[in-house]
């Protein structure tokens, strides 16, 4: 399979038992980082914002990858997100047509990124969720909710089948109808 | 003006990439640029059209099918003598064996050259003796 930047984890954590408190809450978080290590930091940087508890007097219970359930099926995703533009903090719902909760994250950092300049660390994932067909607001994923899909590949690019074949001068123009 | 359409059930070539040369069947769409692609020896996975040239074979299945459907209907569709005897296909098994030949076939091969060419000359010559009258 395609290998996705974006991992999914499911981070658990709590403060560290004090004599006022003997057990703590214990706080589960599932985020997207390119790493174990990242997501740890992430975690904490988000609790940070709820609770009262930092890195240093609290601790981490649990670190594990969650991997996609049935990456073969295709489902329609809807990400919550909040992003800082140049001039302060969106919010946003966007909508992506993909077999994978990561790669459909992944879709969303590169759309981000090239449609307002939004880098990775100016992003927050608020929720995500596989929405049913029915309910897709966008019309771009919509349009493939069609059991009968059918169109032509308009402009063929003839390829070489490995990057070693790669000339820059071909002998003769190409044939673009597939 | 267009024949090829990608559509549930198109068969089509994989071009470039891990499974280059292999017979793919498109059995769902995923989006504007990628397809979900299944073959009878390989596990579903989502190819981009890119890396795909649609063929003229098309079968007779509904949106991402079992595995034994898609298997029972690319025999019903008899897909693998379809591709076999298309010129297309017949151009790609000719293409695998010329770059499977030892040295020893090419010697072979060299042989029946030139008594292939041999036999055209002659021919060539009687024609231009009778023309020459």
């Amino acid at each position: 399979m395609v290998t996705y930047k974006f991992h999914q984890y499911q981070v658990v954590g709590r403060a560290l038992p004090s004599e006022t408190d003997e057990h703590p809450k214990i706080y589960r978080m599932k985020l997207w980082a390119t790493n174990e290590v990242r997501a740890k930091s992430k975690f904490w940087y988000f609790l940070r914002k709820l609770k009262k508890v930092k890195k240093s007097n609290g601790q981490m219970l649990a670190i594990n990858e969650i991997f996609e359930k049935s990456p073969t099926k295709i489902k329609n995703y809807g990400i919550w997100l909040r992003y800082q533009s140049r001039t302060g903090y969106h919010n946003m719902y966007k909508e992506y047509r993909d077999t994978t909760l990561n790669g459909a994250v992944e879709q969303m950092y590169t759309e981000m990124a090239s449609r307002h300049r939004v880098r990775h660390h100016c992003i927050q994932i608020i929720k995500t969720a596989t929405i049913p067909a029915k309910l897709c607001k966008r019309e771009s994923t919509k349009q493939f909710h069609n059991s009968k899909i059918k169109f032509p590949l308009v402009h063929r690019t003839v390829r070489p089948p490995t990057r070693k074949l790669k000339t820059t001068y071909k002998a003769s123009r190409p044939n673009l109808f597939m | 003006p267009f024949k090829r359409y990608v559509e549930i059930g198109r068969v089509a070539l994989v071009n470039y990439g891990k499974d280059y040369g292999q017979l793919v069947v498109i059995v769902d769409v995923i989006d504007q640029n990628r397809a979900l692609v299944d073959a009878p020896d390989m596990v579903r996975c989502q190819m981009n059209f890119k890396r795909l040239s649609l063929t003229d074979i098309t079968i007779n299945i509904k949106r991402v099918p079992k595995k034994k459907t898609l298997i029972a209907a690319m025999e019903a569709a008899d897909v693998k003598n379809k591709w076999e005897n298309s010129s297309w296909g017949r151009k790609l098994i000719v293409q695998k064996r010329r770059a499977s030949l030892n040295d020893f076939d090419r010697f072979k091969l060299m042989l029946a050259k030139i008594k292939r060419g041999g036999l055209i000359r002659q021919e060539l010559a009687k024609l231009k003796k009778q023309n020459s009258f």
